[in-house]
Formats: structure tokens, sequence, C-alpha cells
């Protein structure tokens, strides 16, 4: 080695000048809880049961999506439409109760390629957040459908 | 008049403690902001606005973690430890210049706690009295990961500490005198020793960078051959305390070093601004301010420059270590000290002859 590689002085010198370029180099952070990642068009997040235009439930519990999903995440009974709650059901059938675990869901999708009423769909935008319980996990039809357009009561 | 000076004495006694404490303190917080932005990452930004309260928040969980004392361990000499390395620590930025005189009425105030004449002389004794707080509680953990960080800790602050020396040695052969202030009095306007010692600058930078126990240099602590090195058995504040110490010596060090070779509180043109006031004494008070403002640039520029060389270089391996300060350092630092003094003759012979 010549003189200078042996002080080593010029290679730290560079070395702290490689260092001092990433000091003011934009960060890569994404500060999670303020911003969010860009997410695919085709993101499959957590599951949202639809509405029809009118508001109604669009789900007819016919249970072929808990036939496609290979993971046994969803359970449903079903129940008949009485009178005078056409605006609430769409078909004559309707999901009494309608729970995922989203514990055991994989997030592949069948359950909405499954559904012929395309009642379920799996967000873009929405995750299914962390919990501190285990039964907190077990998503029921409170929390999956769709919240009535605020439009309405204007 | 003497009352009124012992008060001012006091009084700056105490602001310097807290300064460095709070040097220190936050020393922690840029310390991490720094590594961060380096690696890319934004660094602690959740406790206050952009972390600012980090430091806080992290002393306040060291208050409230378990204070663990082994059970072999010798009780007195383990909660000596961290007591000395932070007592001496604290103990050695009394003797360092921050700024020039202030003059309030009729009386003059030196900005500096004592002004003794072998200043220079007392931050090395009270530095290297650190050794005993890293020793004895490296010593006293009764581990042999601790024993073993703390001889290291011993043997390498020894081995740096005569090189350190001996660099200086040049700087006061320049000054001719021991005294901080007299040395940064010299150093006016842009005169700096850095322009005479640039040789004994680096000895020096590298000696401090190893006296601080920081990378490349930190062996004594290596977290991965040593877990933790002396502080390995080490929890709540007595843990804090040891990595207070060590920011309180990079201030001190950084202090230090601004003064010796960086001029101090002097920075260029401050005759021309002491002139452009009618009032002298005006005047003086403005060049000090301004120089005070100054030193801490200074000081704060070394600290940037310790934590930049923390996250570019790793670190050495002990015998590298050995070599580089018995080897290299110190017959630089010799050779240093001839050429000073040759440079010296030749002056003299050449403005008196």
């Amino acid at each position: 080695m010549t003189l200078s590689e042996r002080m080593y002085l010029p290679a730290i010198a560079q070395g702290l000048g490689i260092t001092i370029k990433h000091f003011f180099k934009k960060k890569a952070t994404i500060n999670y809880p303020e911003e969010t990642r860009q997410r695919s068009e085709i993101w499959r997040g957590l599951h949202v049961l639809k509405r029809d235009e009118n508001g109604a439930e669009r789900c007819t519990a016919c249970g072929l999506c808990a036939v496609a999903c290979p993971a046994e995440a969803i359970t449903m009974t079903a129940g008949e439409r009485k009178k005078g709650e056409e605006h609430l059901y769409r078909e004559e059938k309707y999901a009494v109760t309608y729970e995922v675990n989203m514990l055991r869901c994989i997030f592949c999708g069948l359950c909405e390629e499954a559904c012929p009423k395309a009642a379920i769909f799996l967000q873009d935008d929405k995750l299914a957040p962390a919990r501190y319980e285990r039964d907190e996990f077990i998503y029921g039809k409170d929390r999956l459908v769709e919240p009535l357009k605020t439009t309405e009561t204007k | 008049m003497d009352s009124v000076l012992l008060i001012y004495k006091g009084i700056y006694i105490l602001a310097i403690f807290g300064i460095s404490l709070l040097i220190a303190t936050y020393s922690t917080y840029f310390e991490r902001k720094i590594a961060a932005f380096i690696q890319d990452r934004v660094g602690p930004n959740r406790a206050g606005p952009m972390g600012l309260l980090q430091p806080l928040a992290d002393a306040g969980k060291l208050f409230f973690k378990e204070e663990f004392i082994p059970a072999k361990a010798n009780k007195t000499l383990f909660i000596l430890g961290p007591g000395i390395a932070m007592l001496v620590a604290a103990m050695s930025s009394a003797v360092i210049p921050f700024g020039d005189t202030l003059i309030i009425g009729e009386t003059s105030f030196d900005l500096i706690a004592i002004d003794v004449n072998i200043g220079i002389l007392y931050i090395f004794g009270v530095v290297s009295l650190g050794v005993y707080g890293l020793m004895i509680g490296g010593w006293a953990s009764n581990n042999k990961f601790s024993l073993l960080g703390a001889i290291r800790a011993a043997s390498q602050n020894i081995s740096y500490e005569l090189a350190m020396g001996l660099s200086l040695i040049a700087v006061l052969m320049l000054s001719g005198s021991l005294s901080l202030k007299v040395i940064a009095e010299q150093q006016t306007g842009f005169n700096w020793n850095i322009w005479y010692q640039p040789l004994g600058f680096l000895i020096f930078l590298i000696c401090a960078f190893a006296e601080t126990n920081r990378t490349p240099f930190d062996l004594p602590e290596s977290e991965a051959e040593l877990i933790g090195g002396y502080h390995t058995e080490y929890s709540s504040m007595k843990l804090g305390m040891y990595l207070f110490a060590e920011y309180i010596n990079i201030f001190v060090v950084s202090a230090v070093m601004a003064t010796l070779y960086f001029g101090a509180y002097n920075f260029p043109f401050m005759e021309n601004l002491r002139n452009a006031f009618d009032d002298p004494v005006l005047g003086n008070n403005v060049v000090t301010i301004i120089g005070v403002g100054v030193m801490f640039a200074k000081i704060f520029a070394f600290i940037f420059f310790f934590m930049w060389v923390r996250w570019t270089l790793p670190r050495f391996r002990y015998d590298q270590l050995m070599k580089l300060g018995w080897n290299i350092l110190i017959p630089l630092a010799i050779l240093n000290i001839l050429l000073t003094g040759g440079g010296i003759l030749l002056y003299e012979y050449f403005t008196k002859g």
C-alpha cells in the first residue's frame, strides 16, 4: 500500500463524505398512522358488505362465499325478510349474522369472486387493524356492512 | 465587591453545570437523530414536536426501571462507579473559558468558572480520573465481560493519554502557558492554533475519540463482543449515569479542542467589530456575547463531528488500536514536538537575528 493508503485518512474522509450525503438525502420513512403507502388498485384489504343504490343490503345469505373460502373464515345464518323490511334487505332471504374471522382470513378475494350478488368486496384502502384480544378479530355485521350514506338524511 | 464576585461565580458555575447537563441530555437526542438521518430514517419524532421531549421520556424510563444489583457484586463499589464517572465528567468543565469578559457597571466578569494557571493539567487530571469510574464499575460487577470491558477502557485511556499529552505539549510550546484563558486570548481573531498545529490537532482529535470511548475506539463497551462492556450489569439510572457521563465527556473534550486549536471564543474580524462601537464597554460586551455564541457553535460542530464519525466508521480490532496508539500516534506526536520546536527556533532566528 502507498503511504496515503496506509494513513487511511483519505479513505475516512471519503466515508464521511458518503454519510453526510445521506444525512441530507430525502428520508425513505413513511410515518405510518399519519401517512399511508400508496396501495395498488387491486389491493385486497378489509371486507365490506355492500348496499344497493336504495341502501338495502345486497347479501342474500346464499353461502357461496363461505363455500369458496379456502380458510373457512366466513360463517353466516340466513333469515327470511319480514314485511316492512324491504328497504333494509334487497332479497327475500338475508343474512341475520355474517361473521368473518380476520385471524383466519387470508385475503385471497375468492369470496368476492364467488358472490353472485356483488355484495362482498375487499376494500383497497382499509386494513384489518391490530387488536389485543382474539375475539375482537371476529368481525360481525356491525363492522362489515357499509354504513348508510348520510346524504339520505338531508 | 468580593461578595458580588462570589455570588456571580456561584451563579456562573451553576449555569455551566446546567448547560453541560442540558447539552449532554440533548446529545442523546441528537445522536439518535443524526444516526437516523445518516441511515435515511427520520429518528425519534413521537415525544413532543419533532421528538424534542425524547430525552425526558428516556430519563423517565430509566428512573422507573428496576435497580438491579447482582448478588455477588460489591455493593458499595457498584454504586460508587457511575457516581465517580458522573462527578468527574461534570467537574472538568470548570476551567474552560466560554467567553471573554463582560463589563457591567464598574465590575468586569470573566466568563470562566475558575481561572487556574494549570487549567489544561486540571482537565487532564480530572478526565483521567474518569477511568476509575469505569474500572470500579467493571470490577464491582463481578462479571467477566464487565471486567474485560473495564480493563480495555483503562489500558486504552492510558495509551491514548500519552499521545494526547505529547500533542498538547506542542501547543503549550507556542503559548507558553498552561492556562486555558491565556491560550484562548492568544488566538485573537483568526490567529487560531490549528494553522500552526494541524498535525498536533489530528493526533489530539484521534486521542479525544479514544478518551471518550467513542467509535471507532469504543472497545470498552463493544456490544458485539462484550455485551455492554463495563456497564453490562448496570440498569436503571446507574446505567443512565454512565451513558450521561460519556456525553458530558464529549462536550468537555469538544470544548477543550475548540479552546486549544480553534480559537475558543475568538472569531475573524472581532477587533473590527469591537472598534466599530463608539462606547468601548458596549463594544466589548457585544463582542463577548457573540464570542460565547461562537464558542458554543464550535463545540456543537465538534459534537456533531463525533456523532458523524460514529455512524461512519466501524470499530477497531484491539491489537490495531494498541498499534495505532503506541506505534504511530506517539512517534508522530514526538515528531510534532520536534517540528514545532524547530519552527519556533527558525521564527526567532529570523525575527530577532
